[in-house]
């Protein structure tokens, strides 16, 4: 990025944290928490320790971060080095994001940017411009990833209940800032647990490693009768419902997985952690000293906020993330396909000069689809 | 003379155990209260020829263990009012502290746990008297902290302590996955709880024994030491001056090298380990090349971060403590002298 876009972006970002401090909190435990921080073109400063929200405000202010973040794990000594910061706990947490959900590029919001000669084209096989097929995608706001995404933050919601126990009070929804969900559990007996322990979490969540035997499935004299049934609790309900879709297929169709053989229920446990499984990030839920990006703070990824959600289903992140104001401002842009935040449409632009919204003009630097000029 | 014979056993606090507890779990009974209110003293053992009997079967009891086998009750033999059982089992106590030799110690304590496993099992399982179920979930929770709750025929236990336990085991019915879980709990069997805590077991007799305090030579013993001390030496492994590996780091490179993933603390170990060995972050960074995660740029940029190229900081590789918290410790009998891997295999002068 460019030091002049640098600069805007950093002043813009400023200027949001001025008028919203609000937003703005350290934990509760604040002297227990590492935090850290990143400026644009610049690496990781990270070990820092924050005892007030004027410290952090006055971080924000001096430093003027593209990132922010937080540990989601307590230290006796958060600012020594890691080897010395004495782990004492960290709250469970999960990164449910759009990109792990998709199975391939959204058609109308994807871009690609060829990384032999910078050309930025809508979504192909190959770059138009010399037809190399280096390409790194950029996606663009789209609702049906945002749709998907809710849907699985609720799939995983109800694991976090039903199967371990979690109160379901103390589960917060964040919007991630750019196109995911992070999910914290708050005060449950899994703040204790390492690094190994949460892996294994995760491959439950996941639905990973399960082994025929665990569905009723033996090598040898299984019946149908052992098989998953509607009302079994955890991954064998579940599981039951995905395979026979409603209870009156239940005998037809285990009949036919038990024709199938003992290796073939194997293979497809294997397909049902894409069907079933739920789609976290597991090095988010498994890494026990991240430093996890602060709630209220920009995500330099999009230039939406990381914000508290109070109802999923209402949310729309590209209304309610979407913080900076709507002071018209000329940007060089070259976006070949559209994309929408709040509620107003913006492109294509085909390597113009045109005027815009601020939150757009951010959106589309952010995105590395647009200069100032 | 009482004073010599003072263990340290540290007491648990448990409802009256009976005789017939104490002949399953002796380990919970303190030693030396339990002999002086039967009216013996230690001297008497090695002197008194009745209780030669007792001796002698104390020794069995180690050379078995020390054979992988364990020791076969014989319940009759508890009866009298000479708890045999009892008694052997504290005496082979006093003989193996005589001995010295930590690798019967070892030996002794795992047979031992596992003679208890079966008995706990039982207990568990015991429908005609709830007194046993409910001690031996006692057992479990003041031993291992670990809460057990029976619900009908079931047992079950919360899902944190239930993966505290279970990460260390390998096999695929141990993962959560292929558990039933509801409501925060893991179902289990009697024979699946009872395994779950056996390492503990283990641990919890071989730390007790252990740190109970060696008695005086007793006179009629000598010969029994001895004969112990000789049998020790054929477990002795001849420990040359090694440039192996300890085994949390061979554990750390056998994860990556599967393509399985290594967390983070794992990682972080194996890194600075071997840039404290000299290595360099070239030669480091194609280890972790099969994790699922891996990134060369970004492991690079790590491993620079930790040999403080990049950075400020040096990196000291965690100690076994640490090591051991973040479960990536197996400790092999080399371990025992050490406080930090990289001491692993260096000859102590
Ligand atoms: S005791 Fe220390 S050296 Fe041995 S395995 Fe554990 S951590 Fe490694
Ligand atoms: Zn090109
Ligand atoms: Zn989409």
């Amino acid at each position: 990025m460019n030091a002049k876009d640098i600069t805007f972006l950093e002043d813009t970002f400023k200027k949001f944290y001025f008028e919203h401090f609000e937003l703005l909190h350290v934990p509760n435990d604040p002297n227990q928490r590492e935090f850290g921080y990143q400026k644009f073109n610049g690496g990781m400063n990270r070990h820092i320790s924050l005892k007030s929200d004027k410290e952090l405000h006055l971080l924000l202010m001096q430093n003027k971060p593209s990132d922010v973040y937080c540990s989601n794990a307590r230290y006796m000594f958060p600012s020594l080095p890691m080897s010395e910061k004495d782990w004492q706990n960290a709250e469970l947490i999960f990164d449910i994001d759009a990109k792990d959900l998709r199975k391939e590029h959204p058609k109308n919001n994807t871009l690609i940017k060829c990384s032999d000669c910078n050309e930025i084209s809508a979504l192909g096989d190959s770059c138009p411009n010399c037809q190399s097929t280096k390409l790194s995608f950029t996606t663009l706001t789209c609702d049906d990833c945002i749709k998907s995404t809710k849907d699985e933050v609720l799939k995983l919601n109800k694991i976090l209940v039903d199967d371990l126990g979690i109160n379901e009070e103390n589960i917060k929804i964040f919007f991630s800032g750019n196109e995911g969900f992070h999910i914290y559990v708050h005060k449950s007996e899994y703040e204790s647990v390492g690094s190994r322990e949460r892996a294994e979490l995760s491959d439950y969540i996941m639905f990973r490693g399960g082994i025929p035997e665990t569905f009723g499935f033996k090598k040898f004299n299984t019946n149908k009768s052992s098989l998953p049934k509607f009302d079994d609790v955890g991954w064998n309900g579940r599981l039951a419902k995905h395979l026979y879709g409603i209870k009156s297929n239940r005998s037809k169709i285990s009949q036919e997985i038990l024709s199938g053989g003992y290796a073939l229920f194997q293979k497809k446990l294997e397909d049902f952690r894409d069907s079933i499984g739920i789609k976290i990030d597991p090095n988010v839920t498994q890494d026990i000293h991240r430093i996890f990006r602060l709630p209220g703070s920009i995500n330099s990824k999009s230039g939406l906020t990381k914000i508290f959600v109070e109802d999923l289903k209402k949310f729309d992140p590209y209304i309610d993330a979407c913080f900076i104001d709507d002071e018209e401002i000329e940007v060089a842009a070259n976006c070949p396909i559209e994309f929408s935040l709040k509620k107003k449409k913006f492109g294509p632009f085909n390597n113009e000069q045109v005027s815009v919204p601020k939150f757009a003009a951010v959106y589309m630097m952010c995105k590395g689809i647009a200069s100032s000029v | 003379m009482i004073a010599i014979f003072k263990l340290s056993w540290y007491t648990i606090v448990m409802v009256n155990l009976g005789n017939d507890e104490i002949v399953k779990y002796p380990f919970l009974a303190e030693a030396g209260k339990y002999l002086s209110d039967k009216g013996f003293s230690l001297d008497q053992f090695g002197t008194d020829p009745d209780l030669k009997k007792i001796v002698d079967n104390a020794f069995e009891r180690i050379i078995t263990s020390s054979e992988g086998r364990i020791f076969k009750s014989d319940p009759l033999s508890n009866n009298s009012a000479l708890p045999l059982e009892i008694f052997s089992f504290l005496i082979a106590v006093i003989l193996l502290k005589l001995s010295g030799m930590n690798t019967l110690i070892r030996r002794f304590s795992l047979a031992e746990a596992r003679r208890a496993e079966k008995f706990l099992e039982k207990d568990l399982m015991n429908h005609q008297d709830a007194t046993k179920t409910k001690l031996s979930l006692q057992i479990l929770q003041e031993l291992f902290s670990v809460t057990v709750e029976k619900i009908d025929e079931e047992f079950t236990i919360s899902v944190s302590d239930y993966l505290k336990h279970s990460i260390n085991f390998h096999e695929r019915e141990w993962k959560l996955i292929n558990r039933k879980v509801t409501n925060g709990k893991v179902h289990l069997t009697p024979h699946e709880t009872v395994r779950l805590v056996r390492k503990e077991l283990d641990r919890h007799i071989y730390t007790k024994i252990n740190s109970s305090s060696t008695p005086e030579m007793i006179i009629g013993f000598e010969t029994y030491v001895d004969k112990l001390k000789q049998l020790a030496k054929k477990f002795e492994v001849k420990t040359v001056e090694s440039k192996e590996f300890p085994p949390c780091i061979k554990h750390a490179i056998d994860v990556l090298e599967k393509g399985e993933n290594l967390p983070h603390s794992g990682r972080f170990l194996l890194a600075t380990f071997l840039l404290n060995k000299g290595q360099t972050v070239e030669q480091i960074a194609p280890l972790f090349k099969n994790a699922p995660d891996y990134n060369p740029k970004v492991t690079i940029y790590q491993l620079n971060q930790l040999s403080g190229i990049s950075g400020t900081t040096e990196y000291k590789s965690p100690s076994c403590e640490k090591v051991k918290g973040q479960n990536l410790c197996f400790p092999v009998p080399a371990c025992d002298t050490i406080i930090n891997p990289l001491q692993f295999g260096r000859k102590r002068v």
